[in-house]
């Protein structure tokens, strides 16, 4: 009954979304204000509708009805309550479910917050935004039905697979797709400019704050990504260029070069149908992200064996979306007319150069990602393109970026000069450059790369503070007049600050963990002897213990270790081997312990008879700013949208006192 | 309108042309490697309360199918009423390969739903499904005389397989 309920109001919301576009066609037409209240109704039609599919999926869940395939082939009753909640969107059908889910909260958060825009403008965006909604639900209810039902009733189910009943991996898709889907409202703005044939200031500062928010849920969501291969793969690795992980950094790098280029746009009227192009290319790369790499159109053999039907579907969905907007763009681009000019030395030329850096960097991966696939489509061959790549390639190309950030974020628009700013950048260049000269002294691992990555790290951070003291002139005014300067920053500039330094920790912790890592690793045998411990880095780490795991949903080895230094034990932590007898899977779960410097991990083996355990120790510096430093960059880009100078729409910006300002027209 | 601004099209269009051809390759049609080959060596015990497992000499002397499925497959379960009407046609006896299960659940399995296969080998490891490079249940090899295969079909048998692929192949293995 509930899958029917759940099926039923799917149906519906497919034809609240595909009549809408046609509908508010119609009403632009005829020029009838009316349509515009349809369109804001529609919006939240279509997400009341779609909620309440998701309601009734999660239901099928929780009281494990295996009458419906997905739950069958997807969850088990031995699972914990959580995971069979997670496992709502642990599967296909469910995932694209909740990928609905969130484009339709997107278009009702448009419709509760957007009460000032532009009437045609709004109304142009959500006829797009409908037909992009009612293009997914299309593509779930005739290929990847959520409710559909066996014609048998198995005993049990399949289970999730178990990599994924981990908390981290729960959270990660929903942010993922937050990021994702969150640029469909900016794209659907571009098409409803590009419509128009007007983009300006105006359109610029109504966008930005939805693309700050996808940019924000993607930066979140690929953090957590990484965090989850580094705790739950067992090797510490973090991020290995694989096609998933490429496909969310690419339009997490479209992305950032667009929410660069609207400021642009916002500030000087120009750079308009590049920008336009950024948030069509944003979304268009989410969307390759998501449904031809992660569904294995073109890598792996068995998702799509199933149904070779959504493939072409969703190519089908590809071609109408990106190409029609494309399209479009060939046709109107010329429409849009900038008005402000360009100096060599300003913000708007330094903007311009990061985007150029950040559209090569986002091209390079794109072709590292997709060319191997092409090779093995045209021939027998097979080649993989991989971290050396990458390392040799992309590293250099955004540390050339990095360098000029500081520069960059000091300009003054419109006519900026060098040498000030130079100057005032010199303290952070002689606290970079002893950086580089102590970690080559103390020689960590003697790597120059490291070096020059904890070089760069502070370079970006110092440069960061001392934007801020001279922004708000320090010892240079009296303090006071220092500190109402510091409040009155507008929370856009100290988004820029706080996202700024999150790439400052974000650089440190990856030169943390991938120039100055250690390793260890032997057989050791359960006790507290000396055949028992493995040391490391002044180190020493015990194994206690191995006990025999029994749970509810796998069996296995938990192996306890206690990290002690010179005779005193710091922490006990247990590194565990798991098997998922329902899905016959092995995993691994790796002890960490947190210290102030970096992590300690380790892992266990299966036991090798008359040999002992093998035990793997690695040693990554400063792991745990990684994650904070993505966090930190997410959360700029949230301090950029609460900026209410910037969303009073049409106020025109003056000077630093955009807070103090009442909250705009709206 | 300026020429450039058709460029990110044209390079779509490229691309969306590449992933069409990509898309034609039906990946369920990916010939197997074990074509025309011999059958790999399996020596497989009897499932829990059996009494005879399935080996490369039960394979001997007529075309044959071997049906590799697991009692925590769901679509085997969809299957099995089709691998049930095959073996009351009496065309073509049906071999099974137990996939990874646990200890008496397969034949608690085949008691309860009913029995299609001549013969089963207990897979519990999964070694013979690894040589036979099968990578989902379920999958079904048909064998030639010689206990050569001479199909691989991925996934559900169903009518309209049967009616148009293997029933014909058999036939022609079977009249030569």
């Amino acid at each position: 009954m509930i899958a029917e309920i759940g099926q039923f109001v799917l149906i519906l919301a497919f034809c609240v979304a595909i009549s809408q576009p046609i509908l508010l066609a119609a009403g632009l037409r005829a020029r009838d204000p009316v349509f515009h209240s349809v369109a804001r109704a529609g919006a939240l039609a279509q997400f009341a509708l779609i909620a309440a599919a998701f309601v009734c999926l999660t239901w099928l869940f929780a009281v494990s009805d295996f009458s419906v395939l997905v739950v069958a082939e997807n969850s088990h009753t031995s699972k914990p309550f959580l995971y069979k909640l997670t496992g709502v969107w642990g599967n296909h059908e469910g995932s694209m479910l909740l990928w609905v889910l969130i484009l339709t909260s997107y278009t009702a958060a448009l419709a509760l917050t957007a009460k000032q825009v532009a009437p045609r403008l709004i109304t142009l965006t959500f006829a797009v935004q409908s037909a992009v909604t009612s293009a997914f639900i299309g593509f779930l209810l005739f290929t990847s039905n959520p409710f559909e039902r066996l014609d048998f009733l198995p005993e049990n189910g399949r289970d999730l697979n178990p990599l994924l009943q981990d908390p981290g991996l729960a959270s990660h898709p929903p942010m993922l797709y937050a990021g994702y889907v969150g640029f469909s409202i900016t794209f659907a703005f571009a098409v409803a400019a590009l419509i128009e044939g007007r983009a300006d200031a105006r359109w610029a500062r109504i966008v930005r704050p939805w693309a700050l928010a996808a940019w924000s849920f993607l930066t979140f969501g690929i953090m957590l990504g990484a965090s989850w291969a580094y705790y739950e793969l067992g090797w510490g690795g973090w991020w290995a260029w694989d096609p998933v992980e490429n496909a969310s950094l690419l339009p997490w790098l479209a992305g950032t070069a667009f929410i660069h280029s609207l400021r642009v746009m916002e500030k000087r009227d120009t750079l308009k149908s590049w920008t336009i192009l950024l948030a069509i290319l944003a979304f268009s790369l989410s969307l390759a992200g998501t449904f031809l790499v992660r569904s294995g159109v073109l890598t792996s053999v068995h998702s799509f064996a199933v149904d070779p039907q959504r493939g072409v579907f969703i190519l089908a969905i590809l071609i109408a979306v990106i190409g029609g907007a494309l399209t479009l763009y060939g046709l109107r681009a010329h429409t849009l007319k900038p008005t402000g000019v360009f100096s060599t030395i300003s913000r708007e030329s330094a903007l311009l150069l990061n985007n150029l850096v950040l559209a090569s960097a986002c091209a390079l991966v794109f072709f590292g990602t997709f060319y191997p696939l092409f090779i093995t489509t045209v021939s027998d061959q097979t080649i993989s393109i991989g971290a050396p790549f990458y390392n040799r390639t992309f590293n250099p190309m955004l540390a050339a970026l990095l360098v000029l950030l500081p520069i960059g974020s000091m300009l003054a628009w419109k006519r900026g000069k060098l040498g000030p700013i130079l100057r005032k950048l010199l303290p952070a260049l002689l606290i970079a450059l002893i950086a580089v000269a102590l970690a080559l002294w103390l020689s960590f691992t003697g790597s120059l790369a490291g070096a020059l990555g904890a070089g760069l790290a502070l370079w970006i951070g110092v440069g960061v503070v001392l934007d801020i003291t001279s922004r708000i002139k320090l010892a240079q005014i009296p303090l006071a007049a220092s500190m109402t300067r510091l409040r009155n920053l507008p929370l856009g500039i100290w988004g820029m600050f706080v996202s700024h330094l999150g790439v400052a920790m974000i650089v440190f912790a990856i030169t943390g963990v991938s120039a100055w890592n250690q390793e260890e690793r032997a057989f050791l045998q359960t006790g507290r002897g000396a055949s028992s411990t493995l040391q490391i880095a002044g180190y020493d780490i015990t194994l206690v213990e191995v006990r025999d795991l029994r749970r509810e949903n796998y069996i296995g080895d938990e192996g306890v270790l206690e990290l002690s230094r010179n005779g005193r034990v710091l922490e006990t932590m247990t590194a565990e081997r798991r098997f998922y007898p329902v899905r016959q899977m092995p995993t691994t779960e790796s002890a960490i312990a947190t210290r102030w410097w970096g992590d300690v991990y380790a892992t266990i083996g299966p036991e090798v008879p008359g040999r002992g355990w093998p035990v793997h120790i690695y040693l990554y510096p400063f792991a745990l700013l990684l994650w904070i430093g993505g966090g930190v960059a997410s959360l700029g880009g949230v301090l950029s949208i609460a900026d209410r100078g910037r969303r009073s729409l049409g106020t025109p910006r003056s000077g630093v006192s955009g807070l103090s300002k009442p909250a705009g027209k709206g | 309108m300026r020429w450039y601004s058709f460029l990110p099209l044209i390079g779509f269009v490229v691309m969306a042309i590449y992933f069409g051809l990509g898309l034609r390759q039906d990946p369920s049609s990916i010939p197997s490697q074990l074509i025309d080959e011999p059958f790999p060596i399996i020596n497989l015990p009897a499932l829990e309360g059996r009494e005879f497992g399935l080996s490369n000499e039960d394979l001997q002397g007529h075309v044959s199918l071997v049906n590799v499925f697991g009692t925590w497959c769901a679509p085997c379960v969809v299957e099995h009423p089709m691998l049930m009407l095959i073996k009351r046609t009496e065309i073509v006896p049906i071999y099974g390969i137990d996939w990874r299960d646990q200890p008496g659940a397969g034949t608690e399995w085949l008691a309860r739903r009913g029995d299609p296969y001549r013969l089963v080998g207990n897979d519990a490891d999964g070694h013979a499904a690894i040589d036979l490079g099968v990578t989902g249940a379920p999958e079904t090899f048909l064998l030639d005389r010689e206990g050569r295969v001479r199909y691989h079909h991925i996934g559900i048998i169903t009518q309209e397989n049967w009616n148009e692929t293997l029933l014909p192949m058999i036939r022609e293995l079977q009249n030569s």
